[in-house]
């Protein structure tokens, strides 16, 4: 068996393991039980009867404009903790085993070290499709179940919220095959704060179209593109009301760009061969 | 044509900001010998270890494994390595834990299984294969190690420190095994503390300091043939006593106990002859060998390491 796949397999055995999934998943539950409850309960105050004949087209257009902004909001808290994870596996995974001296063992073995950094990456990568996977269709679930409510390009929007937690979880690996977890934790929480604030400094710049404020965000998305990505998996699963209402707390009104998501792909795969050759270099 | 060394290592040289803390490193090591590797706390045994494993890059000077240039992944199928401070996947079960590393290895499904029951049961866990390492105490644990290191049925294994986690028992578990692997044609790093265990198990020792090697010593010819001697006598005066440097140095009188170091062993009857002839009552004499851990701190000074 290729030695990736090999490390993959056991990086995603050791992460179940070891409860960090456990907690995440237990959190998950959670998080999808207090979002139902939400839902049904302002589903059921403030969204129009379905039995009653007089509701109008308008009300219901209504209505699915206040599942798609509590959809958004469900999937909002969904790519948090997405990302929050990704961070968590990714930033543990190479300082925790250089600290403890567990690689030690894995690297003496007929194995390059970048199959060591490639297994790892691709187990994370398994974990978190499930993680989000089951979060994000818990999300839909409870909505279409609920109100009959199914928001638009769903797996476009999907995808980049995975491309998201992939690009945060190959930083922190970055940072975690050089300093320590703690470090990397800190320095990759960072970065994601920077990019969220980039973001909104550039959708205020947008609505009060300043050019500066929307250079300012965008600087910030090439420092990190995972803000941008959630804007762009916004976009693409937002009503296309709420596209033309403007700005929103969990929506997008400065979309970003194809482009945007290229440049992302790129990031990752850049950050992943630099990974690399960090790990490469290191003394263990 | 003759077998490449198992280690051959030519002025390597780890450096780590100011600090050398290898300096220059020059060894030769036969394939099927097992060699001790001795010296004080950082002389740099452990960095020289690493370097030759793959874990650190030398900053100088070069070094081949079994005829092949460091990190060559090949050579390194054919290679164990337990080290200094063993931490293992502990979420494992010791078969998973072996089958993990055996894939890595390579080896191939059947022959890994073989493997794995056999080397379980000559570490003595055969009842714990499907424990979690977890709950391994630290002697489990070292015993588990070592069966990973010795999975691929290694041409070259390096043991860093194998027995510092082991009881009594444990000890003479891991000098049976590096016996063994002596008889297979193995050849065995040794790197330990216990200068006892180098002794009986070791062909060769090299004693390092500051990451150069100060002494090469084949561990058969420890006996420089000199005996120190300790006799419980009565009735000795000086002037016997000194009649004795025909035979030996180093005499002391204490009381009715003497020492001195004869210059071979046949010379022990005739100093017993002179006393008891010159009225001496002789009660024990007891020589006594040169040991390693003499030769240890005589090679690298009593101060050893900090």
């Amino acid at each position: 068996m290729n030695p990736i796949f090999i490390l993959a397999r056991m990086t995603f055995v050791q992460a179940i393991r070891r409860k960090i999934v456990l907690t995440g998943l237990l959190l998950g539950v959670c998080f999808l039980l207090v979002f139902s409850i939400g839902f049904h309960m302002v589903y059921a105050t403030s969204f129009s009867p379905p039995n009653i004949s007089e509701a109008t087209g308008i009300q219901h257009i209504i209505d699915a404009e206040k599942s798609s902004g509590l959809f958004l909001a469900g999937l909002y808290a969904v790519t948090f903790l997405g990302i929050a994870m990704a961070a968590l596996l990714g930033a543990d995974t190479l300082a925790g085993e250089i600290n403890s001296g567990t690689i030690q063992v894995i690297v003496t073995k007929p194995i390059r070290r970048s199959d060591v950094v490639f297994g790892k990456w691709l187990g994370f990568a398994g974990l978190l499709v499930l993680y989000l996977l089951l979060l994000a269709g818990g999300t839909t679930l409870s909505i279409l179940v609920q109100s009959g409510y199914m928001a638009p390009h769903l797996l476009a929007g999907l995808a980049l919220i995975y491309l998201e937690s992939l690009v945060v979880m190959t930083v922190a690996m970055l940072f975690s095959s050089r300093f320590s977890a703690l470090a990397t934790g800190g320095v990759v929480f960072g970065l994601y704060g920077l990019a969220f604030i980039g973001g909104w400094i550039e959708q205020i710049g947008a609505v009060l179209n300043s050019q500066t404020a929307v250079q300012v965000g965008i600087l910030t998305s090439l420092i990190i593109p995972s803000e941008s990505l959630w804007r762009r998996a916004a976009y693409e699963m937002q009503s296309p009301l709420s596209g033309l209402l403007g700005i929103s707390p969990f929506g997008a009104s400065s979309v970003p760009s194809l482009l945007m998501v290229a440049y992302a792909v790129v990031y990752l795969l850049a950050v992943l061969a630099l990974t690399v050759r960090v790990f490469q270099q290191r003394d263990l | 044509m003759p077998l490449a060394p198992a280690i051959e290592t030519n002025e390597l040289r780890k450096v780590f900001g100011d600090n050398a803390a290898v300096k220059s490193l020059t060894l030769q090591i036969q394939q099927g010998e097992v060699f001790g590797f001795l010296g004080p706390n950082g002389a740099g045994k452990t960095t020289s270890i690493k370097m030759l494993v793959g874990l650190i890059a030398p900053s100088s000077g070069t070094a081949s494994l079994l005829g092949a240039p460091l990190g060559d992944l090949k050579t390194r199928a054919r290679i164990g390595f337990l080290p200094e401070h063993f931490r293992f996947q502990d979420w494992l079960s010791a078969h998973e834990f072996l089958s993990l590393h055996g894939n890595l290895f390579g080896m191939e499904r059947n022959r890994l299984s073989a493997r794995i029951d056999e080397l379980l049961e000559r570490v003595g866990l055969s009842d714990f294969r499907d424990k979690a390492l977890v709950t391994f105490s630290k002697g489990m644990l070292q015993r588990i190690g070592l069966a990973q290191a010795l999975l691929n049925s290694p041409a070259l294994v390096f043991l860093d420190e194998p027995t510092s986690g082991l009881d009594p028992v444990g000890r003479i578990l891991v000098r049976d095994i590096i016996r063994e692997l002596r008889g297979q044609g193995t050849c065995v790093f040794l790197n330990s503390h216990l200068l006892s265990e180098i002794e009986v198990t070791c062909d060769r020792v090299a004693f390092i300091s500051h990451g150069e090697v100060i002494r090469l010593l084949e561990l058969a010819t420890l006996d420089t043939g000199q005996v120190t001697v300790t006799l419980r006598v009565a009735g000795l005066s000086i002037e016997t006593a000194s009649g004795l440097s025909a035979w030996a140095d180093a005499i002391q009188l204490d009381g009715n106990c003497l020492t001195l170091t004869a210059h071979n062993e046949e010379t022990l009857p005739e100093i017993n002859r002179y006393l008891v002839t010159h009225g001496v009552s002789v009660y024990e004499i007891a020589p006594k060998h040169v040991s390693l851990e003499e030769l240890f701190i005589e090679t690298v000074g009593k101060e050893g390491g900090l």
